[in-house]
């Protein structure tokens, strides 16, 4: 099956956050940067369709600038086939700028399957994937957490509330992945090496016009320490009165 | 519970600003060794790493190995890691692309290797020791053997040991006492007991090779009648399946301080069947392939845990609030002051950083003339980078090995009573790191391999490979003024170590107790001399970052420089107390009488 991936190049979430001068956007100094999370699940939700469809082959796009490469270099050593670099200079904070850029190279690219993570864990919009979806004029199915193919047929399961809920629907198809897939694999020493020479096609990204922009950002207020109030089962009730009292949660 | 993560921009500023690892993509083989390649594994290695073995590291100690009627177990999940390693391609990262590996540097090799120690020593050691036996049969073995069984060490389905010591036999291996008897097909009956066998028995692999060093029956006495034998524990079928059970059998494991993860066996030879491996009483010079190996890589071990413990210690000091700054309080809102605010905190982690780094650099400096000593297409070249190799080996197993138990110690320390209750995970890397300076070689029998063996060599040929690049490297230095705290602490140190060198010389040759008593405390000195060179070297890298522009990695070379600067200022003078103990001379140690302990 010919298997479309679209992945984002976000910092690495494990460090503590600066705001940039500008107000609008977060310091990158010293940032550290890789896939997004739900893009991995996504990576891998292609390799195994493909995997146990017999075949096939898994493209991924990523736009932004060129250091977004090297996530592409990443996904490669995983083991999809090829990608391609939707390139401009900035990647804009509107979600349907991009997804026209996407929609403009995907579509007639033939992709019976086009994938995305749930959302990516920077700006955690959750949009790209449906507006794409929408522009192509193809059916979407948002957080799936288990993805099965079969005769042009694809089946979902997206978790709820409590519940979980299994969709069906016609390919081709825009799908956006949860996590609960399958974890990532790990990209194998021969892959690593393999993706060096594998292709990786660069573009000028089509982006729409930008109609959103952020206006200003900031941090969450410092919080106070935690406090241990003591141990066992003793300790409940003043815990139970302190959450009541103090920390109104209760 | 601990974490770890593999300091990747420290390794790519040594491999790439210090090393200028580019060079090795230059040599014949190596032409896929670019930078980028090498940062793209280095990456995945470091999550492997972090993610699969450093989470089984504190579990693995506290389960340990278990033997029931000669079968071991490794700790729970060891053996998926294993899979899971092995499925990744990562045993063939360096091995001869003849037997299905990657044929990359030697050097990415230590890189790894400092990672999976500093994240799992136990398990580290299991594909160390099968590296081991593939190094050592890939460069004696025969053709036939090396066919047959090469690929199964690359792949990682098959495991090896390095099998030396006996009850009797440590140090001295001239009079271990198992035989070897031909048994007429070319092939051997061995029979006799080896201890302290890592990774001698265990249920991670099919089938295990142990090399094992033997007697022939006509064999001279001492070193020179030693053979080296290569021993399945499942003889292999045609097919190159393990088949019958071969006569070696594990009759214990002990149980140590540390390294719990990792099976330490009494291995019992009864007419187990072998074939010999390079020429007959020529077993040592094969063994040594493979412990100079070892050597470094215990080196890498003790560089590893003083890496994680390091990241623990500097965690902790950050977040744990006890008493007030000196100079006032640093963290007003807060209850106390985080205690990296308190010069004796800091001054340790301080001291462990400027070790590490430093041995870091040393050590991937070295292991890259490992990969110069064999391929770099001028003979003369590859002679310079094989004697600084061999001169610098017993420094990296000793020096490494004791500065990183030090430093998992400072890094205990940091933590005061929680770094001694098991549960903060400090007080295993104490352990673990505890037996890296006794095996391979005693730390005092690499002295004596350094000061007995590697400086006289060639009228001490060996040594002015150091020497060289030392004194260059000071005299272009020293035209940059803004370098003179740095040089010119090195350039008295180096003088001392020239005027030790040649203190120690003369009075051995009159008396080799001279040597002896000297010998540790030469390494040592030579150990931080050599830091020192690695750290001038760093500290130019850096600032020519820093002069270059580098806006958003300037936090990390400036802090490059600054533990440069406490290197020279904190830790290099122990240079000039090491000097006046070896000036001291032999007399007071050895005129004690027996009796007087």
């Amino acid at each position: 099956m010919k298997i479309a991936v679209c992945i984002k190049r976000v910092p690495d979430m494990d460090v503590r956050f600066k705001i940039a001068a500008s107000g609008t956007a977060v310091d990158e100094a010293g940032l550290k940067y890789d896939m997004s999370d739900f893009d991995g699940y996504a990576a891998e939700a292609a390799l195994q369709v493909n995997e146990k469809g017999g075949g096939g082959e898994v493209t991924a796009l990523c736009l932004g600038p060129d250091a977004v490469q090297e996530t592409l270099r990443k996904a490669l050593s995983m083991g999809i086939d090829k990608a391609v670099h939707l390139k401009c200079d900035a990647v804009p904070f509107d979600g349907w700028a991009i997804a026209q850029a996407l929609a403009a190279q995907l579509g007639g690219g033939g992709y019976d399957l086009i994938l995305f993570g749930r959302m990516s864990i920077d700006s955690s919009n959750q949009s790209v994937g449906p507006m794409v979806a929408e522009l192509l004029g193809l059916p979407c199915v948002t957080a799936a957490s288990r993805l099965d193919v079969s005769g042009g047929t694809g089946k979902a399961q997206r978790e709820l509330e409590g519940a979980s809920e299994t969709v069906e629907f016609p390919l081709p198809a825009v799908v956006s992945i949860d996590e609960g897939v399958a974890r990532p694999r790990y990209p194998s020493l021969k892959g690593i090496m393999a993706a060096k020479k594998k292709p990786l096609e660069v573009k000028p990204a089509q982006l729409g016009a930008v109609t959103v922009t952020v206006t200003t950002m900031e941090l969450p207020p410092e919080r106070n320490a935690g406090r241990i109030i003591g141990e066992g089962p003793d300790m409940v009730p003043e815990l139970v009165r302190l959450l009541q009292t103090e920390a109104k949660v209760l | 519970m601990p974490t770890y993560k593999a300091p990747l921009d420290d390794m790519r500023f040594v491999l790439h600003d210090v090393l200028d690892v580019a060079q090795l993509s230059a040599l014949p083989g190596y032409e896929e060794a670019t930078p980028d390649l090498i940062d793209a594994i280095l990456e995945e290695a470091g999550r492997f790493c972090a993610e699969v073995l450093q989470p089984l590291n504190q579990p693995g100690d506290a389960a340990g190995c278990t033997y029931e009627q000669g079968e071991v177990k490794a700790p729970p999940g060891f053996k998926e890691a294993y899979q899971q390693y092995c499925a990744g391609g990562w045993p063939a990262l360096t091995a001869d692309p003849k037997y299905g590996g990657q044929g990359m540097p030697h050097l990415m090799r230590s890189v790894v290797e400092e990672m999976m120690c500093a994240s799992n020593l136990s398990f580290a050691m299991y594909p160390g020791l099968a590296h081991g036996a593939y190094h050592a049969m890939h460069t004696h073995g025969t053709e036939e053997l090396k066919d047959k069984l090469l690929p199964k060490l690359v792949s990682g389905q098959w495991g090896g040991t390095m099998c030396l010591t006996e009850p009797h036999a440590g140090t001295d291996l001239g009079i271990i006492t198992t035989k070897a008897v031909p048994a007429g097909d070319g092939a051997y009956r061995l029979t006799g007991t080896k201890i302290f066998i890592s990774a001698g028995e265990h249920d991670l692999t099919e089938n295990i090779i142990h090399l094992v060093l033997a007697k022939l029956p006509d064999a001279p006495g001492g070193t020179r009648g030693i053979s080296m034998f290569m021993v399945p524990k499942f003889l292999p079928t045609d097919e190159g399946r393990p088949g019958t059970r071969n006569g070696v059998t594990c009759g214990s494991i002990e149980h140590k301080m540390g390294i719990k993860g990792n099976a330490t066996c009494v291995l019992n030879f009864d007419n187990a069947t072998g074939w010999m491996v390079g020429d007959a009483n020529k077993g040592m010079r094969a063994m040594f392939t493979m412990m100079n190996g070892a050597r470094l890589g215990v080196g890498l071990q003790g560089l590893g845990l003083g890496e994680v413990a390091y990241q623990n210690a500097v965690a902790y000091a950050r977040e744990r609030l006890q008493g007030r700054s000196l100079t006032g309080a640093k963290n007003p809102g807060g209850p106390a002051d985080p205690i990296i605010e308190h010069p004796a905190v800091r001054q340790g982690l301080l001291r462990v950083k400027a070790l590490n780094e430093g041995n870091r650099a040393f050590a991937y400096w070295i292991g890259m003339h490992i990969d110069l000593e064999h391929r770099h297409p001028d003979p003369a070249r590859r002679a310079e980078s094989a004697d600084l190799v061999a001169l610098m080996t017993p420094v990296i197993k000793a020096f490494l090995t004791d500065t990183g138990f030090e430093s998992t110690n400072i890094a205990l320390q940091t933590f005061g009573g929680h770094g001694y209750v098991r549960e903060y995970g400090m007080e295993q890397f104490v352990r673990d790191a505890r037996i890296a300076p006794i095996y391979e070689g005693t730390n005092a029998v690499q002295a004596m391999d350094l000061v007995g063996r590697k400086l006289p060599e060639g009228m001490g040929r060996l040594l002015r490979r150091f020497f060289h690049p030392v004194s260059a490297e000071v005299e272009a230095s020293r035209a940059d003024p803004a370098l003179a705290e740095f040089v010119e602490p090195l350039a008295k140190a180096f003088e001392r170590l020239q005027q030790a060198t040649q203190g120690v010389a003369m009075r051995s040759m009159a008396n080799p107790d001279e040597a002896g008593a000297a010998a540790e405390d030469y390494l040592h000195l030579l150990g931080y001399v050599t830091l020192g060179y690695m750290w001038l070297r760093m500290v130019k890298a850096a600032r020519a970052r820093l002069a270059a522009g580098a806006d958003d990695r300037a936090a990390f070379y400036e802090a490059k420089v600054a533990t440069g600067r406490f290197y020279f200022a904190k830790v290099l003078p122990q240079v000039h107390a090491l000097a006046a103990r070896i000036a001291a001379g032999a007399t007071t140690v050895m005129s004690v009488p027996v009796d007087a302990f």
